[in-house]
This record gives structure tokens, C-alpha cells and sequence, in this order.
């Protein structure tokens, strides 16, 4: 197997980014800890620095002031990292493409490897979304 | 080695260690200033309504903020419909305030599954998540979304609450209320958070007149000023209820009145289904012709205080100007009063009490000393130093029993 | 003591400096006044009769540049905006800032987004516009032909 694959068969640590965003989906991504969903138990881990991350999850439409931000985590970040956008904001923009602040969408500032739609997506969605990156990868 | 720094069962939120939010400039272990640095979340909403037709800026309104997310829409409506001078179906209000009151109680578990975590209390936060999964699943049954429920448009609401919902809709409620009590029971008598939370954080009722404070925040200083009671809208005037207040002012008040508003939000929503038992089933719109030419004053009381919406509108499609005001917005500038003066490990507990909407916690603060300006603590640690102090007073505590 | 008799009270007090008003119902009026008199205004409506400020609104009108400040009387559930028009080119009037502090981020966004001048602001600083726009823009004007 790939050097790529032998560690992405231990446990994935997920680093979220959130940009502009109305939290629906960071509260979703939350729910995903608590125990209806636990996803703890697959050793699926929130981390709080970019350098341990996996796979960084990014919602919210970027806005000017967030997107250099985003460029600086993700070189920051140890790859290869897997990078996923989360929610209608983070996939194209949502309701905020024409805003005097808007910056993105997420693929055209870092790329991007899988897409989770939804408005917000449900936790099974963002389970089932991780869970395909990963045996696609 | 990695997982120290981390808080173990998953942390609210990911830290950033640049952009910071708060900026705690403190002497020692006491706060003596902070800044507020924003921008990051400005998406131009007010601008960006003034291009889209009155049904299109519900869509909009509602992703202000995904916590008080039918708020937004609540205050649009009635700032346009009392341009336009329309009479809602009493069916209609019944539905308005049945989804308001489910979201104020999914935001109130939420807040207390925050404020466990910052104390270091991380199987609150566990419990109270956990509590809020039923009411979201009665948000998907009613609207088809857990949250952003789209229910709400000019003159209605889009989706019925057909009377073969009610039944599972008044059990959920009731299993809601067991499982408030023995979460209101265990924080509020345990003594470690009553160490923790009393006499912390406080706000005088001055303060909150000085800021324009509103909601919970104002209400824990004996300011009793509540839209639905001033203002009243939708079913409010129509049952039976009370405005929850506490004097002290401090945190422990602060989540005083939102449990016990927890118990008032579950008997209005079974007060409203019975309302609408005696109301016509499917009676939930009126026919809008066209808005005028006017203006409209709309306010809602959302979760975290009056949310407040003001319409311009010149007889077209769409409105001329459309402010927005979020209760955060008066709520956070009284970080000022309640940080300033308190311990490092007081601050992070006292910024979560005002309930800021969580696109505002979501950065959250940084210290720096004041004499070296140089930066002592991030974000991550700030909030292990509160859960060392719990730590603290919890062998205290142990000791002197 | 009712909304009429405090509109009453309000109107005898600043007759020459009231322009015009608009009477929706018992809760919701609006007041058009001179800008001049606006920190005797807010001074007297917070002071005195009980007012609590709730927030201000800036419109860029064919008029000018409008302002509405929004005071609400709680236990009427009265809603009064005390409306005032500023001049096209240089949209100035004073801050109300250093009477409460609850309008001091709302002037520094409508400073931001407008263009508006609040002479003696306390701290009239960026808030919002900090990397998301450069100086000298104001995002919330309007092209009028």
C-alpha cells in the first residue's frame, strides 16, 4: 500500500477552518463529536493546531479578510492533507457570491479534494462525505 | 504527546492562533484592557438584500446566524408586514411562535453545553448536545431541515403542523422537560460551578442600560425587558407566561434565567398546540398584493435578546435599505464592564456568558501582558487555564467536606 | 402616562426643531429633526423619559445621507425614530457616544460603510472594514444619475 494510505489507515485527525460563515455547519461538524454520532469512536479527532491535521475541513464563504488566512493554514498544514469544503458556502459561495467582501470559493483559493454539500449538511452527510474521501484516496 | 494540548474528549471549536477576536491585555493574573478585532465575518447581508425580491431576503436573514435562525426571518416579517399592514391567521402565529420557542430551547442547551466546556465540565457539554438532538429532530419533521427551517414568508408560514405531528411533537417535549431537570440539577447545585460562576462576570443594571444591553444578559440584572412581553407579536398575547429575571448580574444568574426559561419556552409550545386544535388546518397564509411604500420596525426575540429589523421600502420588488441589528451587537461591547478587572481565567467564562453568537466565539481570545506586550497565552490555553482553576476548587471543595 | 402624552411632552419640548412627523399607530412614529439639536434629543429621550437606544440606520437617499436612530420605550412597546437628513457632499453631526455607550460601534460602521463624519466620537475607529475594503471606499453608497 502507498505511503498515503498507511496513514490514512490509523485514526484521522481533522483540523476545521471556519470563514465567513453563519456556524450552521460548524455546529453540525460539532455534532459530530456528540454522542448521537460519535465519531470519536473511529478515532476521529478535532485538533487544535493545523501541524497535527489530517484533513482540514473548510466552511463558510471567504471573505478578503479571511483568505489570506487560509492560504498561510494551509501551507502550514504537513502534507499530504486532504482538504475538504463543507456546506453551500464552502463549495460555491452560497447566497454570498455577489457580496462586496466575498473572496472565494474555497477551490480557487487552495485546492480541494471532496465537496459536502448542503445547507447545512447533515452530520450522517459529513460522516459519509470523510468517509468516501478516505477510501477513495 | 500532541493530545495534551488538546482538550481530550474534542474541543468546541479550532483555535486559530493568528487572528484573534478578544485581546486580553492583563497585569499579572487580572485583566486590565481589551480590544475587539472583526471583519472576519462581514458578508455585506444588508447590501446584498437590497438586490434580491422580499421572498428571496428570507432565505438570506436566515443565514445570519445559524444559532437564532428563525429570529432574523421573525423580525423581517413583521417589519414587512406592518408596512404593508397585513393581518396574519391566527393558525399562523401559533406555528411563528411554536418555531421560535423550539429554537430558543435548542439554543439555551447549546449555551449550556459551551459554558460546561469552558469550565472544563466536558460531560455537560456531552449531556446538553446530546438533549438538543430530539428538539432538532422535531425541527426536520416539521420544516425538513435541522436547522435554517425556511418556514417563515410575507403574510404566513410555508409549512403547515398537521394535527397527525402533534401527538410525537408533545411526547419529544415531555422527555425535553426530564432531561432539563437533571441537567438544571446538576449544574445548578453543584458547588465548584457555584465557586466558579457566582459573583463572576458581573454586569450592574446600569451597565446594561449604559450598553443598550438586551435579552438574558440584561435580564440577569434585573432589567425586565423582553419583546415578547413590550411589543408583543404572533401568539405571545394570546398565552400564558412569564418573563424570567435574577438580580446578581453575574454568570450563575446569567444561566439561571436561561434554564428557567427552558421550562417556560416547553409550556408555551404545548399552549400553542392546543391553540391549534382550534384552528383551521391548512389556514396558514394570506394573499400579499404588493408591499408599499413605507417603512417597518421589526423586532423578534431571539435566543440571545431583541433582534431588531428595519425595512425601507419603495413599492418595488425588492426594499431601498434593510438594516439588521443582532442582540450580539449591544451584548458583546459589555465585555468591557464584566472582564475588565476580573482573573485571566474569569475572562473566558465571562465572554461566554453574554452568549455571544457563536460566529462571533468562534476565534476567541488571546493574552497579552500589559508592561511587555508581549503574547503569554493562546486561545487553547486560555481555556485550559479555566479548567485548572475548576480543578483547583474542586480539591478544594473536597478537602473542606 | 401614554405614547400620546409622551409625544406631546416630546414635541412642546423641541417644537423649533421639529420638521415633520409620522404617526403609523400608537407604536411606531417618526420624527424628522433638525441635526443640531440631536444631542439634546438623545439626552433627553435616554435621561429623562426612559428611552433605550436600540440602533441607528444610515440610508444614502436622492435626499442626502438620512440617518434613523431607533429609541425604544419598553413598557409601551413603543418604537420612535428620530429622523434626520445630512448634507450630500459632507455628511457630518455629532457623535451621541459620549452621553451612552451604545452607539458607538453602530457610528463607526456607518462610518465605515457610509461615510459619514460623527464629530467627537470617542474612538472612531475601524470595526468592520479592517482587510475588506481600503479607505476611502464606502460599500453601502449608491450611484444616483
Amino acid at each position: 500500500m502507498g505511503f498515503k494510505n498507511y496513514c490514512f489507515k490509523k485514526s484521522l485527525w481533522v483540523f476545521h477552518f471556519g470563514g465567513a460563515s453563519c456556524n450552521n455547519c460548524d455546529i453540525e461538524i460539532l455534532d459530530c463529536l456528540t454522542p448521537r454520532h460519535d465519531l470519536e469512536r473511529f478515532g476521529i479527532l478535532l485538533v487544535g493546531s493545523i501541524r497535527h491535521a489530517d484533513v482540514l475541513l473548510v466552511n463558510g464563504s471567504i471573505n478578503i479578510h479571511d483568505k489570506e488566512r487560509l492560504i498561510e493554514i494551509y501551507n502550514q498544514a504537513p502534507k499530504p492533507i486532504l482538504v475538504v469544503a463543507i456546506g453551500a458556502c464552502g463549495c460555491t459561495g452560497g447566497l454570498f457570491t455577489e457580496s462586496y467582501t466575498f473572496a472565494g470559493p474555497v477551490d480557487k483559493i487552495i485546492p480541494v479534494n471532496a465537496y459536502i454539500p448542503g445547507c447545512p449538511p447533515k452530520p450522517e452527510a459529513i460522516i459519509a462525505g470523510i468517509v468516501k474521501l478516505v477510501k477513495n484516496s | 504527546m500532541s493530545k495534551k494540548t488538546l482538550i481530550p474528549i474534542g474541543p468546541y471549536h479550532p483555535l486559530q492562533e493568528e487572528p484573534e477576536l478578544f485581546k486580553l491585555y492583563c497585569d499579572g493574573e487580572i485583566v486590565k484592557d481589551i480590544k475587539w478585532e472583526t471583519g472576519y465575518n462581514h458578508r455585506g447581508i444588508e447590501k446584498l438584500s437590497e438586490s434580491k425580491t422580499y421572498e428571496q431576503v428570507f432565505f438570506l436573514v436566515e443565514r445570519i446566524c445559524g444559532i437564532c435562525s428563525t429570529s432574523h426571518p421573525f423580525a423581517f416579517a413583521n417589519a414587512v408586514e406592518e408596512i404593508a399592514d397585513i393581518e396574519i391567521t391566527d393558525r399562523t402565529k401559533y406555528i411563528r411562535t411554536i418555531i421560535a420557542e423550539l429554537e430558543r430551547i435548542h439554543s439555551h442547551l447549546l449555551w449550556v453545553g459551551l459554558a460546561g466546556h469552558f469550565l472544563g465540565y466536558n460531560t455537560v457539554f456531552m449531556w446538553a448536545w446530546k438533549y438538543r438532538e430530539p428538539v432538532l429532530d422535531l425541527f426536520e419533521m416539521i420544516s425538513g431541515n435541522r436547522n435554517s427551517y425556511a418556514m417563515f414568508k410575507v403574510g404566513g408560514v410555508r409549512r403547515d403542523i398537521e394535527e397527525a405531528k402533534i401527538p410525537l411533537i408533545r411526547k419529544i417535549l415531555s422527555d425535553a422537560r426530564k432531561k432539563i431537570d437533571l441537567l438544571t440539577g446538576a449544574v445548578m447545585d453543584d458547588p465548584v460551578i457555584h465557586a466558579r460562576t457566582k459573583g463572576v462576570g458581573i454586569l450592574t443594571k446600569q451597565d446594561i442600560i449604559d450598553y443598550g444591553a438586551v435579552g438574558p444578559t440584561a435580564r440577569a440584572s434585573g432589567l425586565a425587558i423582553d419583546v415578547r412581553k413590550d411589543d408583543p407579536y404572533a401568539a405571545y398575547p394570546l398565552i400564558n407566561w412569564k418573563v424570567i429575571t435574577a438580580h446578581e448580574g453575574d454568570v450563575f444568574a446569567k444561566a439561571q434565567v436561561r434554564l428557567l426559561e427552558m421550562y417556560e419556552s416547553i409550556s408555551m409550545i404545548e399552549q400553542c398546540l392546543d391553540g391549534l386544535k382550534k384552528e383551521k388546518e391548512g389556514d396558514i397564509s394570506v394573499k400579499v398584493k404588493e408591499i408599499p411604500e413605507g417603512i417597518g420596525n421589526g423586532r423578534a426575540e431571539a435566543p440571545r435578546g431583541e433582534v431588531f429589523h428595519f425595512v425601507q421600502s419603495d413599492g418595488s420588488n425588492s426594499p431601498v435599505r434593510h438594516k439588521i441589528r443582532a442582540p450580539s451587537y449591544v451584548n458583546i461591547a459589555t465585555f468591557r464592564k464584566s472582564c475588565i478587572g476580573q482573573t485571566i481565567a474569569d475572562a473566558t467564562i465571562s465572554l461566554a456568558a453574554v452568549d455571544p453568537c457563536y460566529c462571533c466565539t468562534e476565534r476567541m481570545a488571546v493574552v497579552y501582558d500589559m508592561n511587555s506586550g508581549e503574547k503569554i497565552m493562546n486561545a487553547n490555553e486560555l481555556i485550559n487555564e479555566s479548567v485548572r482553576m475548576t480543578n483547583e476548587l474542586k480539591k478544594t471543595i473536597k478537602l473542606q467536606k | 402616562m401614554d405614547s400620546e402624552a409622551i409625544i406631546g411632552l416630546f414635541k412642546l419640548r423641541f417644537k423649533s426643531y421639529i420638521l415633520d412627523v409620522i404617526k403609523k399607530n400608537e407604536k411606531r412614529i417618526i420624527i424628522t429633526v433638525n441635526p443640531d439639536a440631536i444631542i439634546d434629543i438623545a439626552d433627553y429621550l435616554y435621561k429623562s423619559a426612559g428611552f433605550r437606544f436600540i440602533i441607528a440606520t444610515a440610508i444614502h437617499s436622492r435626499k442626502g445621507f438620512e440617518i434613523h436612530y431607533h429609541f425604544s420605550k419598553d413598557s409601551f412597546g413603543l418604537i420612535l425614530n428620530i429622523h434626520v437628513v445630512l448634507d450630500k457632499e459632507n455628511p457630518q453631526i455629532e457623535s451621541l457616544s459620549n452621553m451612552f455607550n451604545a452607539s458607538n460601534w453602530i457610528e463607526r460602521e456607518m462610518h465605515e460603510l457610509f461615510g459619514i463624519n460623527f464629530m467627537n466620537h470617542p474612538n472612531q475607529e475601524k470595526l468592520i472594514s479592517e482587510g475588506n475594503w481600503a479607505e476611502g471606499v464606502y460599500p453601502m453608497r449608491k450611484e444616483f444619475k
